[in-house]
């Protein structure tokens, strides 16, 4: 069973990894898995499980281009990321990190805390009251990226730009 | 069909017509790292992409500005990294500590250019929409494969806009003209679009910047402002077409324009400063890409000359360039900011990204000329930061408490 931690709407990149907790910042690089939300929910870097869900409000991952804040996230394992909107850097960047991103809004669905289950090939979370939930199916073009793991696997295999027309 | 900015310009990358809501692929003309993720960049190219060489080394500009001059043991040696690595590629355009914030600097270079497609390192690479560039964010391995590849990808972007009327008040500028954008789209407002700003042709280009860096605080993959009074050389496809398509439209009468302050912690939670109450604050903070230019530097002396700030108060001032800061120098700007009692910061980002040169403390309350004000940017998550004008910045420099400029202007008439 994956956890759901729940967040409010606008969180920002200050927010998931603040500027002086950069791994530029850093002696060692690694510690990044210290400081996801180290200052906005200092109980997450030590409680998230692999496979916990981030289920949070409009306009997740606003501000910087740093690709270290859903680098930290996938460092703890977060399995997926779902919200009503992302800010576009932010969606690219998880993208690029093969970090699954749904656009939905739960936040009244699921409380922090709860249990449930993600099945990421039908875009469903079943609930610990026996809920099922459907997570609305990205575009096409974005799930090929998805499927290759991320942007460097998909350049690589491909050698070409998701949505570009294969010739 | 007539095209919007971003459509005509990702048209041109493409090498084909491209309409909104398209994905395309296209050519990028210049890429742009700084210090803080190159090292991340270069570890991408090179162990993750395979790459040996940049694709073009004369497209690809390296600049050091977010934590300059190093503030720790392993930002120097990051740095000795990033310049090693880039007389290794031959990338001639490595711009050093103390030139200046990439934005300014690649303008000033001539390296940011109209119509061309520029892709950053850094969130407020909106920038470069000051010269009508399409100039994006990106992270780490969007950064990498563009540099390794000369391509990137996009979903061309609808296009809000944004259209000024009328001219500012006395005390009120760019800055207040954009943070009013904010207040009405909200920091979501524009996301996956871009914003043309129309009706600024008589702003310089640097506060063309303040309006282009701010784009991406309503969430825009771009901000262009149309080419009318540039003189940079403009590609004659490059132009407004009176019936281009837009996602919405808002009208702004800058004749009834009030300044504007961004209160703590986002940057869309504006008011008129007028409806701000008595606001005490600690640090006057005159910088960044928004609002470090010699233009705010100027309008700051202009406020601030013949007088010293306010007992306990402290004001930064970190130039966005070394151009800036040299402009300044010649022409008293900066005798005047000193002799008010602010303090000069080496041109670079400064305390923008809470790194170093004036981190703020616990309860510490900042007025910023910035971009960003959520918790913990510059420092402690227990300071407050209020975003405004350069103007507003000197204003409150001289009583302690955020001011109408005019407040202090008038003060001034009747002690004279």
């Amino acid at each position: 069973m994956a956890r759901v931690w729940i967040f409010g709407p606008d969180i920002n990149t200050d927010q998931i990894v603040p500027g002086r907790y950069a791994p530029y910042m850093l002696k060692n690089e690694d510690d990044l898995r210290k400081y996801p939300f180290v200052e906005h929910r200092p109980d997450f870097a030590g409680g998230v499980r692999p496979g916990d869900l981030i289920v949070a409000g409009n306009n997740f991952g606003c501000g910087s281009s740093r690709e270290y804040a859903p680098l930290a996230l996938r460092m703890v394992g977060v399995g997926a990321i779902i919200a009503p909107l992302f800010a576009r850097i932010f969606f690219r960047n998880a993208l690029n990190l093969g970090i699954p991103c749904f656009t939905a809004d739960l936040t009244s669905d699921l409380r922090d805390g709860q249990e449930v289950e993600l099945d990421l090939e039908q875009g469903r979370i079943h609930t610990d009251d026996g809920r099922t939930l459907q997570l609305p199916p990205p575009p096409a073009f974005l799930r090929e990226v998805w499927a290759a793991g991320g942007i460097v696997p998909f350049y690589r295999q491909y050698g070409r730009f998701p949505g570009e027309a294969v010739s | 069909m007539a095209q919007t900015l971003s459509e005509q310009i990702l048209s041109r990358a493409a090498g084909r017509p491209v309409t909104a809501g398209e994905v395309v692929t296209v050519d990028v003309d210049l890429v742009m790292m700084h210090d803080s993720l190159s090292p991340s960049i270069i570890r991408v190219l090179h162990e993750e992409l395979g790459a040996e060489r940049v694709w073009d080394p004369s497209r690809v500009a390296v600049v050091i500005d977010h934590v300059a001059p190093a503030a720790s043991v392993q930002t120097a040696e990051k740095q000795a990294e990033v310049r090693r690595w880039a007389r290794a590629q031959g990338i001639v355009n490595l711009f050093d500590v103390g030139r200046g914030i990439s934005h300014p600097v690649l303008v000033e270079e001539g390296l940011a250019r109209p119509g061309m497609v520029i892709v950053g390192s850094d969130s407020h690479s909106t920038a470069y929409g000051c010269v009508t560039a399409f100039g994006t964010g990106m992270g780490t391995t969007d950064i990498a494969l563009a540099a390794a590849t000369g391509r990137t990808w996009f979903r061309v972007p609808e296009t809000v806009l944004v259209r000024a009327v009328g001219r500012f008040r006395p005390g009120v500028s760019a800055k207040d003209l954009a943070l009013k954008a904010a207040r009405i789209l909200r920091a979501d407002g524009a996301t996956y679009a871009a914003v043309e700003w129309h009706g600024v042709e008589f702003l310089s280009v640097m506060e063309r910047m303040t309006l282009a860096t701010l784009s991406i605080e309503v969430g825009a993959k771009a901000g262009l402002v149309p080419p009318a009074g540039l003189l940079q050389a403009v590609p004659e496809w490059l132009h407004v077409a009176p019936d281009a398509r837009y996602s919405r439209v808002l009208t702004i009468d800058l004749a009834q324009l009030e300044p504007q302050v961004s209160a703590p912690h986002t940057v869309d939670n504006v008011t008129d400063l007028g409806d701000l109450g008595r606001v005490a604050i600690d640090v006057v903070y005159l910088g960044t890409c928004t609002n470090g230019h010699y233009e705010d530097m100027a309008a700051a002396a202009r406020i601030l000359r013949g007088r010293r700030l306010a007992p306990g108060v402290r004001m930064l001032v970190v130039p966005a360039s070394a151009q800036a800061l040299q402009l300044a120098a010649e022409d008293g700007t900066l005798a005047t900011l000193l002799a008010a009692g602010a303090t000069i910061g080496t041109p670079g980002c400064g305390a923008c990204i809470g790194r170093h040169m004036g981190v703020l403390a616990p309860g510490e309350v900042c007025l910023f000329t910035g971009n960003r004000n959520f918790r913990g940017r510059m420092g402690s998550p227990e300071a407050n930061i209020y975003l405004a004008s350069p103007e507003v910045a000197a204003a409150t420099a001289l009583t302690g408490y955020i001011t109408h400029p005019q407040e202090v202007v008038e003060v001034r008439h009747v002690e004279a």
